[in-house]
Order: structure tokens, then sequence, then C-alpha cells
């Protein structure tokens, strides 16, 4: 017995989820996956103000490691990723378990704590910056309370203009981590918590022993999620810093900015991008792998 | 601290001491967290005097909304002297279809993956998910090159087109993990009788969607107004979105500097995101925790 052959309409209505889903994954493939090899393939040319299709090599490479600026901006990725990361988790954490106390106006109180994260960046750095400002910000305010070696001008201090960065990330992100953790501190099974405690375990111990263990994936996004935003922190800089003084608080998508738009050297830009690249990739790709494997058969 | 008396069992005097320690830590990061919003409030209703004369904190001898004024309609950015109002619908003429598209794109990218599992869907869906965390700094040159070939370099259509595509990376795991957990069996069922893919999405699927949907606007709305990159990279002058227009006209430096009218356009920036947080507070947070905890 043959099947007889499927008439046109058929065929695509057959085919119609493909179809559905073609143009996206068309413009995700051009403008993404395409992007980045013609990124690529300029990161090894010798553009300088306009793109310049001959290909030099890894050259662009070796003088973008050569470069200060370069080596900076990668000193304070590590710096300012490493304390914001840091500082976001134990802040985040410690407010989701204060406020799993059973605090009340936990809802308002939640509220305080996460509106920054509706604020951009740009908001968030401007904000700061006039409260860090010299003559007229906090410092003068704390110091007219008697405080006479406070000191906060954070800004214009070639040392601590990177903690500056660090703080403003942190008052924007930390409610974020918290609401992550405080919703995952509410789906621990209820009964566990009750066995414990029938068996006479404290609270401390309770959250010690069981609570906190269970929130091991949370935390794993946590950390994957505050380390793709500081490899992209690219706003808050100009914003609060100005990358500066000089360049002492520049960071890596900083750099890219300023080769490709402002100093004619297109080459090393997109080299630079490639680095930013690579690193978001060996956080995320192992990440992202162990998250789909993990759901495939829902 | 009339708590103790109902939660904690124990009535000892260091669960009492446990209880004022929580509260004064609650307190003093509920500090932290609303300082800058006191601050620019406070700051953008001062007079210029008051504000070189007196301290940070002080609150403003009277309201006085010049500041507000001059930001929105007089202020100079650049050499155009007419405050964020042109920005700012700039900004609404890129979100409002930039918005729309990456979520409606978005919807049925979800549903064909979820509902239709063909053969690579897996494969498809893992390579427009890595599209949420490529760092943009690798897609911002090509991108340049392709809207000048376009002929929409400096337009709301090149941004339109561009936070469209970067926008659905994201908006189609929102809604592919929320059709997920939608029965397949109802749209088995539907199948048998004879529904086709676009009969079903009509049918069934969109009624159930207008949770992921109010989640996936404000998620887009709320990155496309903040974004600072792509409208910094792509426009010049009166192009511009409102964000780079603001962080323009902080950074200019002729003349007085006016920090009531820079707190002003602060204020005024932000305010339609902090508008939809304060409003949907709830699908904001939702949509913050989907990215992250998928399933």
């Amino acid at each position: 017995m043959t099947r007889p052959p499927l008439k046109l309409t058929d065929r695509i209505a057959r085919a119609l989820p493909q179809i559905v889903v073609a143009p996206s994954f068309a413009a995700i493939l051009f403008f993404v996956y395409g992007f980045i090899i013609w990124t690529g393939y300029i990161s090894l040319t010798k553009s300088k103000m306009l793109p310049n299709y001959n290909l030099i090599g890894f050259r662009p490479y070796e003088r973008l490691f050569q470069m200060d600026r370069w080596s900076v901006a990668l000193e304070n990725l590590f710096v300012f990723g490493f304390l914001f990361i840091f500082a976001a988790i134990v802040i985040g954490c410690l407010l989701a378990i204060l406020l799993d106390q059973k605090i009340r106006a936990e809802g308002f109180i939640r509220t305080i704590y996460l509106y920054p994260m509706a604020i951009s960046f740009i908001i968030t750095g401007t904000a700061w910056k006039w409260i860090m400002n010299p003559s007229l910000g906090l410092e003068t305010v704390v110091r007219g309370w008697g405080w006479e070696s406070f000191s906060f001008g954070w800004t214009n201090s070639e040392t601590m203009a990177v903690y500056a960065l660090v703080m403003a990330a942190v008052w924007q992100s930390a409610g974020f981590v918290m609401a992550l953790f405080l919703s995952a501190l509410r789906s621990v099974d209820q009964d566990i918590i009750k066995a414990a405690s029938l068996d006479g375990a404290s609270p401390w111990r309770i959250y010690i022993r069981i609570i906190l263990p269970s929130m091991r994936p949370v935390f794993m996004s946590a950390v994957v999620i505050l380390a793709h935003l500081a490899i992209k922190s690219f706003d808050l800089v100009v914003a609060l810093t100005g990358g500066g003084p000089g360049y002492a608080s520049t960071l890596p998508a900083n750099f890219m900015y300023e080769m490709t738009f402002r100093r004619n050297e297109i080459g090393v830009g997109a080299a630079s991008a490639m680095v930013m690249l690579a690193t978001v990739a060996a956080i995320m790709v192992p990440y992202l792998y162990s998250e789909l494997r993990g759901k495939k058969h829902v | 601290m009339s708590e103790q008396t109902t939660f904690v069992p124990a009535q000892t005097r260091s669960a009492v001491w446990m209880r004022l320690l929580l509260w004064a830590v609650l307190i003093v990061f509920a500090i932290w967290f609303l300082l800058p919003a006191y601050v620019v409030v406070g700051t953008s209703l001062k007079e210029l005097e008051e504000i070189r004369g007196g301290s940070l904190l002080s609150l403003p001898h009277e309201l006085n909304f010049w500041a507000w004024k001059h930001a929105w309609s007089e202020a100079c950015i650049g050499v155009t002297c007419n405050g964020l109002e042109p920005y700012f619908w700039n900004s609404v003429k890129m979100a409002i279809p930039a918005v729309t598209l990456s979520t409606l794109l978005g919807a049925l990218t979800g549903y064909a993956l979820t509902k239709w599992q063909f053969k690579g869907a897996n494969m498809v869906f893992a390579l427009i998910l890595f599209g949420c965390f490529v760092p943009f700094q690798v897609v911002i040159l090509p991108m340049a090159q392709t809207l000048g070939i376009i002929g929409i370099t400096n337009t709301v259509y090149g941004l339109i087109l561009v936070h469209s595509v970067y926008g659905l990376a994201f908006t189609t795991l929102f809604f592919r993990n929320y059709y997920v957990t939608i029965p397949d069996e109802l749209v088995r069922a539907a199948t048998i009788d004879g529904a086709g893919f676009f009969t079903i999405f009509r049918r069934i699927i969109l009624p159930l969607s207008p949770p992921i949907i109010v989640v996936s606007v404000i998620w887009q709305f709320t990155q496309i107004w903040n974004d600072f990159l792509f409208g910094a990279s792509f426009t010049t002058g009166g192009a511009q979105p409102i964000m780079v227009a603001m962080n323009n006209l902080v950074n200019t430096t002729t003349g007085v500097k006016q920090y009531n009218v820079d707190m002003a356009a602060a204020l005024i920036t932000a305010a339609p995101t902090i508008f939809v947080y304060i409003v949907a507070g709830r699908y904001f947070v939702r949509g913050l925790t989907a990215g992250s905890v998928k399933g």
C-alpha cells in the first residue's frame, strides 16, 4: 500500500513550526553568530578608522596585550568582578535570610531593596557620582558631623575609583541576588525542616545543614549571572568615573568602545571584543550545557 | 518590637537582642538603598545657591520645580537647547515597536519550540539561548556596518532592529520556559480535532499567556529604555535615545554646573521604568528570576 503524495498545502502545514521559527533563528544566526565571525575576521586585519579586510594574522592581539590600557582594564575587571560578585552574593544572601525570619512589612522592605534593578546603570552612576562629589557630596556632610578624616571622593582617586564602581554595582544588583535566594529559600521542602526541628535541631543548625546546601544551584546561577554582568559592564563606568582618573578605572568594554569609536583602532577594538567573548563563553557554555542537559526530558 | 511575643517561642533575652539586631541590619541596608533616591530627588528640588551653601542631605527649603521644567524643555544637550523632551519621545518611538516585535516573535518561537518539537528543536533553542549572554561589544562593529549598508544608521529604525534582534533571545527563553509547563495533551487533543498550528496558538496558547506576556513586555521595556551601549554606538545628535542624551547633558562641561538640573534629568529619565516597577513589580521580579532559575 503506497501513501498518496502529500499536497503542497499539507506539506506547508506540516513544516509550519519550522517555518515560524526560521525568521527568528535566521536573525540570531546572522546577527549573533555571523557577526561574531565578522568581528573575529576584523580582529585579524590592520583595520584602523574603517574596517579593512586584508588579513595580517594575530598582530592586533599582540598589540592589544602590549597596551598598558588593556592590562589595566583586565586587572580592573579581575578586581571589580571578584569583589562585585563576592559582595553582591554575601549581601544578597544575608538580606534574603533576614527577610525570611517572618518579618512584618516584608513586601515593603523587599520593594526598597529591589528598585535599583529597574534603573539603568547610567542613572545609578550619575547619582553616586553626585554623592561622591568631593566638595558638595557626602564627604563634606560627614566631616561636618565631626569625622574629619572621612573620605568618600572615590571617583577622583586612582586607587579608589574601582571600588566606587564595585560599590555602585553592588548597590544595583544586591536586591536581585536577594530575590533569587529568597525564592529558593521559600521552595525548600518544609517537611524536612519540620522533621529536623522535631529531632531537636536548632534553627541555626537547620540553616547551615539543610537550607543552605540545598541552595547550591541558585548560588551557581547567581555567580554566573553576576560574572556575566561584570564582564559586560560599560555604562556604569561611563557615568560614574568615565574610566578615570586617566584610565585608572577603565574596564574591557570601555576599552573596546574607546578603541573602536574614538581612537581609530578598529582592529585592536575587535580583538578586545573577541577576548571578552572568549571570557564569557568560558563561563557560560559549561553552565548552559549542564542546565540544558538536565532539563532535556521535561 | 512587638513581634517577638508572637514569633519567638523562647522568650529569652538573647532572642530579643537577635530581633533588634536583625531589624538594625535591615534598616541600615534600607537607608543605603534609599540614599541615592533621596539625594537625587532632594537636589532636583533645590536652588543652586542652596546646593552650594547647604548640606547634601538637608531637605529643600521649598518645593521648587524649576530644575524639572528646565531639564525637560530647556537644558542644552550638545548644541541644541530643547531639553530632554525630544529624546524622551525618541526612546518611546524606539521602545514600543521593539518591545512588540520581540515579544511577538518570542511567543511564536517559544510555542513552536515546545509544542511542535521538531528535529533539532533543542539545538535551535541552545543556539538562541547563547544569544542572551553574548557581550554586545562583539556585535557592535558589524552592526554599525550593516546599518550603514541598509541605510538606517542614526535612525530610530536602526535601534528598533537592534533591540528586536537582541531581545529575541530573552523573549524566546521566557516563552519557551513558560510553555514547557503547559500540558502537551491540550495541544494534542486540539490537533486530533483538526486544529492547525495558528488556531491552537490563538485559541489555546494565547489565552494562557497573559502572565508571561506581561513579564516579557516589562523586561524588554526596561532593557530597551535603559540601554546605553547601542544608543551611544549607533546614533548621534537629535536621533539619540534619552539615556544617551541624559548622559550628555550631565557631562556637558560648558557653563555653570547645574546639579539640580542634572538630578532632575536623571529623575525624568528613570521615571518610566520606576513607574513600571511600582505598578507591576511582581512581574518585574519574575522576569529577573526567570532568566536565571530555569524550569
